[in-house]
């Protein structure tokens, strides 16, 4: 059975087009993953798949329901980690955790429980009781996703959550991710911009590019669709164009700098 | 119930944990209560009026409910900011719980504003005629916490950023303080500001705390207690509306 359901789903904003008739399906239990350059149209496809922005046309199923029409019944079937920080930093990690468990309505006992052990598994069960300002960018991370699992959700959608973090990090989170994805056989909607994420964590991967999805299929079909060696070639076949990475390091940026105020003198 | 709950209490915990803010927003009702209080006193006195501070006292709790209320509505904008509204918005909760929670937070704390400046006031010389009317001035004040806490999120759902904030202050927070009649006495005005005070919802909670602390009443009880339930039902159904049709 299809976790994700989605055909022709449309989003325009006024003329412009962000998502542009998108299909696909996700099986239960898999992790998929949407792979583009930013602006491509991944984080559209998640606000729509999560309630939080109203498609244009087109249809959508999750875990068997529409969205659009049952709304509160979906948002319990998925959990999700934004782009941007949700957190709130007022409060401590157990009392954001509690809050969420609350809003899910998980009952008390098992609250308590899966707190416990998602924050011991998330490397944060020794820092519970701090503010959530005073931690680090890795350790919100980290905390979203432990709350996004907590209320067990069928389906876990991650927007972009490794980005901004060091390489270390980054590889930690994904075998926690990987661990629960087999653990609680929770289906996982990824969307980032580094290829070798979705090469390595991912089981199928589906190439968007201005609102379109250009090809989908696992790593291995999509290299072998396009002749290549490797899934960074595979995706200049498909789009034409290398990944546009907006966020561009500090020495790119230095380097912008430095040209510029070359070409003054 | 339960997440009218515990966005209630968020509400509360981030009042009790500020403790700077706490400390700054009696700054300004001090302000008012005693220098005007102490400087028109005399002046007020002479024209027959009685006591200005006696006068002022409901007046300035009234406001101190008002900003309070207003802001913590418009304080959403902070959650947008900083992206916890997106983590209420997507849990599996009727949006005008979320909503009802979040006001009624607000509308707590306005209160809990309203009770440290009414005993600075008491502090400051001010004299309830009649203590057994404190259960209704404690209504009275929930009543207008509600109203503007309500009228706080709707503005709070529909401004995306801070931009709108000083628009809102200016041309909206100000007017109904200073229409209210917090300040001044509603007999005798001009005509045209006559009538303007009176669409002003904070004239009604002005003149019902005025009522039930020092028993001197423009309207009448009943008038005030249906208006401003009418219009704290009203408030809240627009606030309700508007925040349930949020989207990111």
């Amino acid at each position: 059975m299809s976790a994700i359901r989605v055909s022709n789903l449309v989003k325009k904003f006024g003329d412009f087009t962000a998502v542009n008739g998108i299909s696909f399906e996700v099986e239960a239990g898999e992790i998929f993953a949407f792979l583009g350059p930013n602006g491509a149209g991944k984080t559209t496809t998640i606000k729509m798949l999560t309630t939080i922005l109203n498609p244009t046309s087109g249809k959508m199923e999750l875990d068997g329901l529409d969205p659009t029409t049952h709304r509160n019944q979906a948002r319990q079937s998925f959990g999700i980690v934004f782009q941007d920080p949700s957190l709130d930093g007022e409060q401590t990690a157990w009392e954001n955790m509690e809050l969420h468990g609350i809003l899910y309505k998980v009952p008390r006992k098992v609250r308590a429980e899966r707190t416990e052990r998602l924050l011991k598994l998330f490397e944060l069960w020794e820092r519970r009781n701090d503010y959530v300002k005073l931690f680090s960018g890795g350790m919100k991370r980290r905390l979203e996703i432990a709350r996004g699992f907590l209320h067990t959700p069928k389906i876990l959608f991650l927007d972009e959550p490794t980005l901004g973090l060091d390489p270390q990090t980054r590889n930690q989170l994904w075998s926690h991710v990987k661990h629960v994805n087999e653990t609680e056989r929770v289906t996982v909607f990824l969307t980032t911009h580094y290829m070798d994420e979705a090469d390595r964590v991912a089981h199928r991967i589906a190439i968007i590019d201005h609102g379109n999805i250009v090809a989908q299929g696992t790593s291995d079909s999509l290299k072998q669709q396009t002749n290549t060696d490797s899934l960074e070639h595979a995706f200049l076949a498909l789009t034409g164009s290398t990944i546009r990475d907006e966020g561009a390091t500090s020495t790119d940026q230095l380097r912008q700098v430095a040209k510029m105020w070359g070409n003054r003198r | 119930m339960s997440a009218i709950y515990i966005l209630w209490l968020r509400e509360l915990k981030r009042y009790i944990r500020s403790k700077a803010q706490i400390v700054a927003s009696l700054g300004q009702p001090l302000l008012y209560l005693l220098v005007l209080g102490f400087g028109l006193g005399p002046i007020f006195q002479k024209s027959g009026n009685g006591s200005y501070l006696q006068f002022v006292a409901p007046g300035v709790i009234s406001m101190s409910i008002l900003f309070t209320s207003v802001f913590s509505g418009i304080a959403m904008l902070w959650d947008r900011q900083f992206g916890f509204l997106k983590e209420t918005l997507v849990a599996p909760v009727p949006r005008i719980q979320i909503m009802i929670g979040r006001t009624l937070g607000g509308a707590t704390v306005a209160v809990i504003q309203g009770l440290l400046i009414m005993t600075v006031c008491l502090i400051a010389g001010f004299r309830p005629y009649n203590l057994a009317m404190l259960p209704v001035v404690f209504l009275f004040m929930m009543l207008i916490a509600v109203v503007f806490a309500a009228l706080g999120t709707a503005f709070g759902s529909i401004l995306e950023d801070m931009q709108g904030f000083q628009l809102i202050m200016n041309f909206m927070v100000l007017p109904i303080f200073f229409l209210s009649g917090a300040l001044f006495p509603l007999n005798n005005l001009p005509k045209v500001l006559s009538v303007i005070t009176k669409f002003d919802p904070l004239t009604y909670g002005v003149d019902a705390l005025r009522g039930t602390l020092i028993g001197s009443w423009h309207f009448a009880f009943g008038l005030d207690l249906l208006l401003l339930g009418l219009i704290g039902t009203a408030f809240l159904g627009l606030g309700g509306y508007l925040f349930s049709r949020i989207q990111l």
